[in-house]
């Protein structure tokens, strides 16, 4: 029985990026004023969905980008929750508010997506010299973001959870291991999260953006970085289609494939 | 801030400059006073040096690409520097609203769009960008803030529309945009044979048709033929939107010139060839059609970084516009010394500007005939070619266009642009760019 019940794609834009996977009705950002978190909500409104909650630590941020969203997308719902990021209580809270029983997150079921994409920017020079800025490296961008996806699936039943990993956590370079051992710890959290939810309809999705021009890159040399609404296009795709891993731009997948299987010996020779 | 290789879009040099990123507005006065001087850079599509600062500061505001503000009920949108014309039409010509006047490129920034106070097909009818601008708002390097509108700091505002970038640091900019059904146009394309026939089509067409625009063939016959199109908004409920019309993200689709030929791949030897296949092509779809608003407004931006197709030495454009008076012959007079020359293009634009005075003191369009030619650029030879075009234009009364030029002589620029003594009251005097100090001394 080959029945023909695809349909082609409908009007309207959600069709003109390749539409993988499901749309989600209702997305939740945290740490939403990252340039790349900031170019997913957008593609997902645009896409279709109707509610953004964007979470943040800085309310004139959160709402500029709410503004800019409410003009785009007149229809959607756009709220902002300004929180701390980091304690665990706060965390709790929050999450028990958006997705716990009873809230409009719970009722959207799989239509739910959470990205979780706050990190620090600090430099390894910089948290290579105090032990104060490392700690503070490993808990703004390999702890909290691993609480957050943790409280999550505790909290949801349905949907898609997402974090922002990155390459640097495949291999410690010399050059950011510390901000590569934060995201080496996320991305254990997930595949234990992947293994623990495997056969559940809460999907968890480990995205790696590959170095990427935005306001914080904006002083570095620009050659190689990829546009922010490129990486996030392909982050959306791969968020949307429940992917265990999603690298952006795909390259990357290959380059870190070679880096990682580097004999040692080779590899602590080699400089970058 | 970073030290980065900064091309223009006619890519003829390729120098080292200071990047200073415009992280927020709030922050533009502390970030202009430690850099200074320097100029705003947007999207390189300048084709000349109105936006390069060999080796000094270029400050980069795209990163503030945010809306600020929309009124459903009057259109009036409220916007960053850095947001793109690209994103607000795909943004709001879903909503029944798009820019009354759009260049040839939506890849271009809004402040850039009025800091060179861009036209587009319908002149005639909606005059130049800063036509629509309601208020801007400048930082200079000295700290001063300045708001300025066609009835606030009126003069502000007309140094600054078609300013160059030099009257300050556009930080936001609030338009007025256009009720449009949708997306959609209703273009026709004709040809025509003769100069006078584009006269008199052009002139028939303006009555009707809101955007006029025409391509004419240079190679073919010392240029006479081309192709017109005009066309009209239409509503079209039923269609679906072409692939990558939606705007954010949509950055991919469309080929790419993927790197530097070694030579120009618009030569002698393939440029008749070109023109001819193209009028050809154009020819096959003569006729009504109803079309998306992007290959009629952006036809080239279908094919990502065409500019690299001109070669390592990149390419001058020559864009002029001549009194209406002397148009013909002034046209068939330049026409003439580019197919003496050898030298063509393959890009070649004819169309009428309308009768409105721009707003702002160093804006292009006057009342006349616009022609608009590429040439490779081949060194001495190309700008000999130029030197001579350039004598046209001044013995015409007329001007060229200062968003594309990288070499006219200061000559020139003054007898076509009269007003620049009294613009130069306005310059901030922390900004300069290759232009201003080419142009206007400093």
């Amino acid at each position: 029985m080959s029945a023909a019940v695809s349909k082609g794609s409908s009007s309207g834009s959600a069709g003109a990026r390749g539409n993988s996977g499901a749309w989600p009705t209702d997305v939740v950002v945290v740490g939403a004023t990252s340039a790349i978190a900031e170019q997913c909500t957008r593609l997902w409104l645009e896409g279709g969905a109707s509610t953004a909650l964007l979470i943040g630590r800085s309310a004139s941020k959160l709402d500029a980008i709410a503004t800019d969203l409410g003009v785009r997308f007149p229809a959607a719902t756009v709220t902002t929750l300004v929180a701390d990021l980091v304690s665990p209580s706060s965390i709790s809270t929050v999450v028990a508010g958006f997705a716990g029983p009873g809230t409009p997150g719970a009722a959207a079921g799989a239509g739910l997506t959470v990205l979780v994409a706050h990190g620090s920017m600090t430099e390894q020079e910089e948290s290579q010299a105090s032990l104060a800025a490392a700690a503070s490296v490993l808990e703004v961008t390999g702890v909290s973001p691993s609480l957050w996806i943790e409280a999550c699936a505790d909290t949801m039943s349905a949907g898609t959870i997402a974090v922002l990993g990155s390459p640097a956590g495949d291999r410690g370079r010399r050059k950011n291991y510390i901000y590569g051992a934060a995201k080496a710890l996320i991305e254990a959290m997930t595949e234990g999260l992947q293994h623990r939810l495997a056969g559940s309809p809460l999907r968890v999705v480990l995205v790696k953006p590959g170095p990427t021009a935005t306001p914080m890159t904006a002083s570095m040399p620009q050659k190689g970085l990829a546009d922010v609404s490129a990486v996030a296009g392909e982050i959306v795709a791969g968020v949307n289609a429940g992917r265990a891993v999603v690298y952006a731009p795909l390259k990357w997948m290959l380059i870190m494939g070679v880096v990682r299987n580097i004999p040692s010996p080779v590899f602590n020779k080699l400089n970058f | 801030m970073s030290r980065q290789r900064v091309s223009s879009w006619g890519r003829l040099s390729d120098d080292e400059h200071e990047i200073v990123p415009i992280t927020s507005a709030s922050a533009a006065p502390e970030i202009l006073a430690a850099t200074a001087p320097g100029v705003a850079r947007g999207m390189e599509r300048s084709y000349g040096d109105v936006a390069l600062n060999r080796g000094g500061t270029l400050w980069d505001a795209r990163g503030l690409n945010r809306f600020l503000g929309f009124d459903a009920e009057t259109g009036i949108l409220t916007c960053e520097p850095g947001v793109l014309l690209r994103d607000i039409q795909a943004t709001f010509s879903r909503q029944g609203w798009m820019l009354a006047v759009t260049p040839g490129t939506s890849v271009v920034t809004v402040a850039g769009a009025v800091a060179n106070d861009v036209h587009g097909k319908n002149h005639s009818t909606r005059g130049t960008f800063a036509d629509h601008v309601v208020s801007l708002t400048l930082v200079r390097t000295d700290g001063t803030v300045i708001v300025c509108g066609p009835s606030e700091n009126r003069d502000w505002f007309e140094a600054t529309c078609g300013g160059l970038g030099l009257t300050g640091l556009i930080v936001s900019v609030t338009l007025r945009l256009k009720r449009v059904p949708g997306p959609w146009l209703l273009a026709e394309n004709i040809a025509y044979q003769s100069l006078p026939e584009f006269f008199s089509l052009s002139d028939e067409s303006e009555a009707e048709f809101e955007h006029v625009v025409s391509w004419i063939d240079i190679t073919t016959d010392g240029g006479r033929r081309g192709i017109l199109s005009r066309a009209n908004s239409t509503p079209s409920p039923h269609r679906s939107l072409p692939r990558g019309a939606a705007g954010v993200g949509a950055t991919r689709g469309g080929p790419t010139v993927p790197f530097v030929p070694p030579f120009s791949l618009v030569n002698k030897v393939t440029l008749p060839a070109l023109n001819r296949a193209y009028y050809r092509l154009q020819h096959r779809s003569l006729g009504s059609a109803v079309v998306h608003y992007k290959p009629f407004f952006y036809p080239l931006d279908a094919i990502q970084e065409w500019n690299r197709a001109y070669g390592p030495n990149g390419f001058f454009q020559h864009q002029c516009v001549l009194p209406r008076s002397v148009g013909l012959e002034a046209v068939s007079e330049i026409l003439g010394l580019v197919a003496a020359s050898g030298q063509g293009s393959f890009l070649g634009v004819l169309k009428t500007l309308g009768s409105r005075t721009p707003i702002g003191m160093l804006s292009y369009p006057q009342e006349g005939v616009n022609l608009t030619i590429d040439f490779p650029n081949l060194g001495a030879s190309t700008l000999a070619l130029l030197s001579r075009l350039d004598d046209v234009v001044a013995q015409a009364g007329g001007r060229l266009y200062l968003a594309k030029d990288a070499r006219m002589p200061v000559s020139l620029f003054q007898a076509g642009y009269p007003r620049y003594a009294e613009f130069l009251k306005y310059k901030d005097p922390g900004m300069s760019s290759e232009m201003s100090r080419r142009l206007l001394g400093s």
